[in-house]
């Protein structure tokens, strides 16, 4: 079992993510993120899905979310070589002087912003991939996480490829 | 102006619709209206169960599409079983329904129901149209949906508002439906179909496993015309009876869990496999590793998700099989004929025929026998679900495709005798006789008052056990036979008949089955046959669900 990103390029009809989650659920498969946005073409909507299974499920599943009218391509990007990230809002307590600096420093090191300052929390933004994120989430448990917000994962091919170039699989 | 009750009918009727199978209700109404007087004929049925399962029947005995109405909510939520039977067989329907109108969709208003949503997983594709001006481009799509590529079931969910608005200059659909995702695969690859030529050129041990696909591609002449060409013995699917005759000396009949013993230790011992129009079902297969396990297998299918999808293919071909066998057929010329293998299987067939104890009593193999023979192998059979499935599709001697009609994928009862009323407007010159079990008949029995209503001559054939007698089978062999609420209180199906004002005979022994098959044939209108057969007799040779399909019981070998 390993975790695989698919990027499923679909009509931006109504209905249609019910479609490709109903069609996970029904197979046995557990989405583990999914994210959902309009794309570079008029009219269609791109879907990321990280889906755990091993290599012949997938291939299954993707089989049959071709099968589906509204969805003109589906492409799984685990092997080929792209750039994923991710992003989470974090609301950390910070009571005190001394902790409020602290957070501070840690943001610095993950590269992520404070974008928000209350009496008594700071809200961090930070984006990269999942490990990072959860590195992050793991320091500032220590200052007590009030709570935590995050995305489904995103991905693009790196270089020249697009996913929208590639043929029907 | 139109309005869209309007343009849906003009939509059907450029379609080519002849004939709608429904039931109506108040979120229906503007389209019953335009019915009134449409030149499209519309059935009404006892029950919209039966109203799709007579349009699959259509759909099946035609080839076309068959088309089914119901209103919002109870009705269409009626219609799912016979919407999941034509998903599981592949069948082209198109489904429509009334829906409450779009100010109160998802405020629970009297008569709603998620249609859509209910539908999703056994619909090819389903739409909830909000807009008239968009109705008769959904309708030119749903039929095109449901019948190119992989047939299946279409719904379209009409608001009553949607019925009811006018519109000024509705968009016409257009001539061409081309759809970004959604571009079925026709002609198969040329470089796998002659790596698949190859393989079968070298095979000592070849069969063909037919399936559905093959009558649903109208390739039964051309799998024949390989068979004849090439020397290979065919065996098919329950979906696939009738695409070769019966009677065809390479003819292995059905294989599986109730097939003949012949095509089960054929496909057990064949090196090759050229796999048409099937998905290795799991009663066809049963313990997928030790099915046709020497073979090197060619898949030919128009869904590349059935390829691969129980069992590897070594060649995997995606195309439509009629197209696929003609480039096959473009490029073999004749092959050495491996007679051993023929020796063999010819050996098989007279040792192991299909047999039955033909002692006292009547016995419903000798019915079907009986019927086969007077209809001389023609007609069209539809059969119910359970024993009497299983012996029409053992004994009745298919000669053509399109002449067996029978829920193979979801084993839906009650199935046959609505499939059996569409079968009939499909094609009105043919006999139609629905095989039934006492259970399945009582499921739709409503609808004789359809058959006699409109003078339907649909024969019913039930074969009488007084149980569900499919499930106290598996009781009396894997449960010691503990008969748990499976034995049904004899009814007077004759009565049940004359009733509705319907003729009935009852049959009790052996002398009266060729009478009184005679007389439903000879019948003007419906006719019911109530066959007392032996209660407890068996379906025989039979794989125990999970073994190797040359593991019989109630073969030859005990
Ligand atoms: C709608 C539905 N419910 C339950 C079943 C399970 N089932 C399969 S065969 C069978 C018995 C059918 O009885 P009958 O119609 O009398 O046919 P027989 O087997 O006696 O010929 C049952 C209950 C089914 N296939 N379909
Ligand atoms: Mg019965």
């Amino acid at each position: 079992m390993k975790a695989h990103m698919l990027s499923i390029l679909v009509e931006n009809r109504a209905g249609v993510l019910s479609r490709v989650a109903g069609l996970f659920s029904r197979r046995g498969f557990n989405i583990e993120s999914l994210a959902v946005g309009v794309c570079e073409e008029p009219n269609m909507s791109r879907i990321t899905v990280v889906a755990y299974g091993d290599d012949a499920q997938i291939e299954q599943v993707k089989k049959q979310l071709n099968k589906l009218i509204d969805i003109v391509k589906v492409s799984d990007i685990t092997y080929r070589d792209h750039v994923a990230r991710e992003l989470a809002l974090i609301k950390v307590n910070a009571e005190t002087g001394a902790s409020r600096a602290e957070i501070m420093q840690i943001a610095t090191i993950f590269r992520a912003k404070i974008i928000d300052v209350g009496t008594r929390t700071v809200v961090l933004e930070v984006t990269g991939d999942s490990e990072k994120i959860d590195a992050l989430e793991k320091l500032l448990r220590h200052y007590g996480i009030k709570e935590l917000v995050r995305t489904g994962r995103i991905a693009i091919l790196r270089g020249l490829k697009t996913v929208k170039s590639q043929k029907p699989e | 102006m139109k309005t869209g009750a309007n343009i849906l009918i003009e939509s059907l009727a450029r379609e080519g619709v002849d004939i709608i199978f429904g039931y109506p209700g108040g979120s229906v109404l503007p389209i019953y209206d335009e019915l009134y007087d449409s030149s499209i004929r519309h059935i009404l049925m006892r029950h919209e169960q039966a109203a799709i399962h007579a349009a699959d029947g259509y759909a099946r005995a035609s080839g076309r599409v068959g088309v089914c109405l119901a209103t919002s909510g109870p009705g269409a939520c009626n219609l799912v079983t016979g919407i999941a039977t034509a998903y599981m067989d592949s069948v082209p329907v198109v489904a429509i329904t009334g829906q409450v109108p779009t100010s109160m969709l998802g405020n629970d208003a009297f008569q709603e129901s998620d249609i859509t949503g209910i539908t999703l997983p056994v619909t090819k594709h389903n739409y909830l149209v909000k807009d008239a001006n968009e109705l008769a481009g959904v309708v030119r799509e749903a039929f095109y949906i449901a019948k190119t590529g992989r047939n299946g079931p279409v719904l379209i969910d009409l608001p009553k508002d949607v019925n009811t608005d006018l519109v000024k200059n509705p968009v016409p659909a257009p001539d061409i439906v081309s759809l970004r995702g959604y571009q079925p695969t026709y002609r198969g690859h040329a470089r796998q179909i002659e790596r698949a030529i190859q393989l079968l050129m070298e095979a000592e041990r070849p069969i063909i496993y037919a399936g559905g696909g093959v009558i649903a591609s109208g390739a039964s002449q051309e799998l024949v015309e390989i068979a004849e060409r090439l020397l290979l013995p065919v065996t098919s699917t329950l979906m696939g009876l009738g695409c070769i005759p019966c009677d065809h000396p390479l003819n292995l009949g059905m294989l599986g869990m109730h097939g003949t013993e012949y095509a089960n230790f054929a496909v057990t011992e064949c090196d090759f496999m050229l796999a048409v129009g099937v998905r290795f079902d799991d009663r066809v297969t049963g313990k997928l590793e030790t099915f046709a396990p020497h073979a090197k297998i060619v898949h030919i299918d128009i869904d590349p998700a059935e390829i691969g999808k129980n069992k590897p293919a070594d060649v995997p071909i995606v195309g439509d099989a009629k197209t696929v066998l003609r480039d096959i057929l473009a490029r073999v010329s004749t092959r050495d004929a491996a007679s051993p293998w023929l020796q063999k299987i010819d050996a098989w067939k007279k040792n192991h025929p299909l047999r039955y104890n033909d002692g006292d009593g009547l016995h419903p193999q000798f019915i079907i026998q009986q019927l086969s023979d007077l209809l001389a192998g023609e007609g069209i059979i539809v059969s119910e679900v359970g024993q009497n499935q299983m012996w029409a599709a053992q004994y009745y001697c298919f000669r053509h495709p399109r002449q067996w009609l029978s829920s193979g994928g979801l084993g839906t009862m009650g199935y046959g005798f609505p499939a059996a009323i569409g079968a009939h407007f499909a094609r009105p010159d043919e006999q139609v006789f629905d095989i039934a079990g006492d259970g399945s008949f009582q499921m739709n029995i409503q609808e004789l008052g359809t058959v006699a209503h409109y003078n339907i001559p649909v024969r019913i054939a039930i074969l009488n056990n007084m149980y569900l007698g499919m499930v106290r089978q598996w009781q009396e062999l894997f449960y010691d036979r503990r008969y748990s609420y499976t034995e049904l209180p004899s009814v007077d199906f004759v009565k049940i008949a004359q009733a509705y004002g319907i003729e009935g005979m009852r049959v009790e022994s052996r002398d009266e089955v060729r009478p009184a098959l005679q007389a439903a044939i000879d019948a003007e209108g419906p006719f019911v046959l109530d066959f007392r057969i032996e209660r407890e007799e068996n379906v025989f040779p039979m794989v125990p669900a999970g073994a190797a399909i040359n593991e019989m019981i109630g073969g030859h070998q005990q």
